[in-house]
């Protein structure tokens, strides 16, 4: 839902400047300041067991309600398979949830490279199309997209010889691709600008054409720079899946959703299965997104 | 970086303008394991002009930083008008209303004019009212040569115009002592000249002023008193007269044999 | 506006399309009452977020390492948990704890879905203006703020003058794009049934089965008010642009 996941560390190529020992302990409080960033300091376990800790804290907490009903954590325990996978024989639930960020990455990620191609053409109306469909898609809510295509795209499609279903999870694959599509296609055009145009001048001196100056010489150039912001779009797609649970698509909220109903809808289970719910994602974004931290800070070192 | 307690030396007793202004006794300071001042000792009487040279690394800036208690200090004493700045709980506010400092790189606020770079200390600060500190900051404008720069950001002002804005900064603040830390370093040759003039102005009118500096032309005219620094301890010091004619340490020769 | 009334009723009574929120009176209202409903959800989440960014910030520069810890886990949960999770776990479970009054017969909540949206989605999007801010304010040289500290300003009001008057210039772009991603995050408040456009526009096409109608006007309302947002941003960027300067 959210870009710019990056917008703290393009400050931080300088904190590793090798001062002379003086100097470093003068800005005694630039150091402070840096010993502050979450990375030195918060690893992702310290989050985790924070958040286990106040599963516990809170279920334990409502331990001693009427002896008849099963303690939250056991509730949890009980539904935990559920909302991580679906009931037996079905892949849903949690595992849904990231089988829809893969191929809505997968279909978003192709169509968002073409278009980030046509943007970059030199012939004017694909430019202009390609950078009006981008706009469009980068700039309307997910959730517009989705309900939009969850309400508009037809249950099956029919090929005159074979008729091909089109389940509502396939549909959220659709209305996620969207926008994964148009930001990735911002985030081909911003690499390909990005490179000095010498590279180009010197290609076409060297009697390169265009597509071969493209495929050759720039996209490889490219391609290692856009691995991190690919990696956060990522991330982002698989924080709004859980949207699609609105249109009752069977993923992890709406088997939340569905566990506390057949627990009576007791108030005191909605802090520990919304905080698993928040935790298990959390214990599946976190790494990704500090691997594309650590990649991009890698990259930025090199170039 | 725990400072120990000094003896309780002058911090109460009163101040008379017979007694030096700042009062720089046994002085260590270290950055870690690096000792950058051994036991510095240097007074500077009111209305004096003292300058510190020595090489680059010798401790001559972190010594006026520390008079302004930008870095505090390991031992010793400073005292700025019977002051102690080597003091847990000094006011900092009181030190900086007597001592005005002035940066190598200017440091002007670059969001405000120059007049609102001279005006926002007094009125935020000292919450002065706001029309009489735009009429001193007039004057103050005046006095560095920058009329009709007034409403120019400084961005748009050459180093040496910036660096007399700065300038004006601390004044605007009525400080008793001014600390100069290389402030012509950065300039560029033809504009030093007029910075270290406005400089001349204000020590000549009778205004207490300590500069690290290595304008050697600019000490010998202008100084009453030179220090020489080398690692980390006062080597030598005197008029400019005596200073730079009969020089008695072979450190301060070699120094003074390479830069002359 | 009776001419426009007439042009959408004879739309629909021609070609089928119908855009019943532009003839029917009572639909208008809805409509009308969900455009200010989602424009003040947007402001005020807009300037909590922003109080979040600003706090948050500065409490990144504190002396305490508990404190400093803390803003770094806040950070890193917003950031990497789902946003609608969030807004669901912040109305059910903290909803749930929140006090409620007696409202003649019923209890009703001091903070309503309204209200939990707000909070939910401010801290979402303050978690990004905490780290935008910071970086901005790691931009703001150390000599600046040694300069306002040997004019004897004390450190909040080095903050106040100095270094947050700079650091906002420095950020505003990468503030202006999450301020973008907040107004279209806002439709996420649907999932507390918030009166906002999302919900009201699901809530006409229910009743008058006019999906496509609706999603039309869905997409021209968000980009507009995307397109609103950055015209606004930008302008504000271009006069805090200092002369000289960035």
């Amino acid at each position: 839902m959210s870009g710019n996941r990056t917008a703290g560390i393009s400050h931080e190529q300088h904190m590793d400047v090798l001062l002379p020992i003086a100097h470093k302990q003068q800005s005694q409080a630039m150091i402070e300041r840096l010993e502050g960033t979450f990375r030195l300091n918060l690893q992702p376990h310290h989050a985790i067991w924070m958040m286990l800790l106040f599963v516990f804290a809170v279920g334990s907490a409502h331990a001693q309600a009427p002896k008849e009903l099963i303690s939250p954590i056991e509730a949890l325990v009980k539904w935990m398979p559920f909302i991580l996978w679906g009931p037996e024989g079905e892949i849903s639930g949690f595992a849904l949830n990231i089988i829809i960020s893969f191929f809505a990455m997968l279909f978003g990620t192709v169509a968002g490279v073409a278009l980030g191609l046509m943007q970059i053409s030199l012939l004017l109306p694909v430019r202009t199309g390609s950078w009006i469909v981008t706009q469009f898609f980068r700039n309307s809510p997910w959730l517009v997209l989705l309900f939009t295509i969850m309400l508009l795209f037809p249950f099956e499609i029919d090929l005159g010889f074979v008729v091909i279903p089109v389940p509502d999870w396939m549909k959220a694959v659709i209305g996620f691709s969207l926008p994964v599509m148009a930001n990735i296609s911002e985030v081909v055009r911003g690499a390909v600008q990005s490179l000095p145009t010498g590279q180009w001048e010197s290609a076409e001196s060297l009697a390169f054409n265009r597509r071969q100056t493209l495929w050759m010489i720039i996209l490889p150039q490219c391609f290692k720079r856009m691995i991190p912001p690919w990696i956060n779009w990522y991330c982002i797609l698989t924080m709004s899946t859980p949207l699609c649970s609105i249109m009752g698509v069977e993923e992890s909220v709406t088997f939340t959703a569905q566990a506390l109903n057949a627990e009576g809808d007791r108030p005191e289970l909605l802090p520990v299965f919304y905080m698993f719910l928040l935790l298990i994602h959390f214990i599946y974004t976190y790494p990704i997104a500090r691997w594309s931290i650590q990649l991009e800070k890698k990259f930025t070192v090199k170039l | 970086m725990a400072s120990p307690k000094t003896s309780g030396n002058g911090s109460g007793t009163k101040w008379t303008p017979k007694q030096p202004m700042v009062s720089v006794k046994d002085l260590h300071k270290s950055f870690g394991d690096l000792e950058v001042l051994k036991g510095v000792s240097m007074d500077v009487m009111k209305g004096e002009c003292v300058c510190i040279i020595g090489p680059s690394g010798s401790g001559k800036s972190t010594l006026i930083r520390c008079v302004n208690a930008l870095n505090d200090i390991q031992s010793g004493s400073i005292l700025v008008e019977g002051q102690e700045v080597n003091d847990p709980d000094l006011d900092k506010l009181e030190l900086r209303k007597k001592v005005g400092m002035v940066f190598q790189q200017y440091n002007l606020f670059p969001h405000k004019t120059a007049i609102e770079n001279i005006m926002m200390a007094p009125i935020t600060v000292l919450k002065q009212d706001k029309d009489e500190v735009a009429e001193y900051a007039k004057k103050l404008i005046k006095k560095v040569r920058l009329d009709g720069k007034e409403n120019s950001y400084p961005g748009e002002l050459s180093g040496g115009q910036q660096q007399r804005v700065a300038i004006a900064r601390s004044l605007a603040m009525t400080p008793d002592v001014m600390l100069f830390d290389e402030v012509t370093a950065a300039l560029d040759p033809e504009t030093v000249k007029e910075v270290l003039n406005t400089i001349q102005e204000l020590a000549e009118e009778g205004m207490t002023c300590i500069l690290v500096t290595h304008e050697m032309g600019f000490a010998n005219e202008v100084a009453n008193h030179i220090y020489f620094t080398d690692f980390g301890l006062i080597v030598e010091h005197g008029p400019p007269k005596t200073f730079f004619k009969n020089a008695k340490d072979p450190r301060t020769k070699e120094f003074l044999s390479q830069i002359l | 506006m009776e001419l426009f009334g007439d042009f959408f009723k004879q739309l629909y009574d021609t070609s089928g399309w119908n855009f019943v929120i532009f003839y029917d009176q009572v639909e208008w209202s809805r409509f009308v009452e969900a455009i200010w409903t989602t424009i003040k959800l947007i402001i005020a989440c807009l300037i909590f977020s922003l109080i979040v960014g600003f706090v948050g910030a500065w409490a990144q520069g504190a002396k305490s390492r508990i404190v400093r810890n803390v803003i770094a886990g806040y950070i890193q949960f917003f950031r990497n948990t789902p946003p609608f999770v969030q807004i669901l776990f912040f109305y059910f479970v903290l909803g749930n704890l929140t006090p409620s009054y007696d409202a003649g017969g019923y209890q009703e909540a001091y903070i309503g879905s309204f209200g939990w949206a707000v909070i939910s989605l401010g801290f979402f999007a303050g978690a990004f203006n905490t780290e935008i801010f910071r970086s901005g304010i790691e931009a703001v040289p150390e000599s600046t703020v040694e300069a306002a500290s040997s004019l004897g300003y004390t450190r909040l009001q080095s903050y106040l003058y100095i270094v947050f008057p700079l650091a906002f210039r420095v950020c505003l772009p990468a503030l202006n794009n999450n301020l973008v991603n907040l107004l279209k995050t806002t439709t996420l408040a649907y999932g507390i049934a918030v009166p906002e456009m999302m919900y009201t526009a699901n809530q006409i096409w229910s009743d008058n089965v006019n999906v496509p109608e609706m999603m039309i006007v869905l997409f021209f309302f968000y980009i507009g008010l995307v397109a609103i947002l950055v015209w606004g941003m930008s302008r504000w960027e271009r006069k805090m642009k200092i002369p000289g300067y960035g």
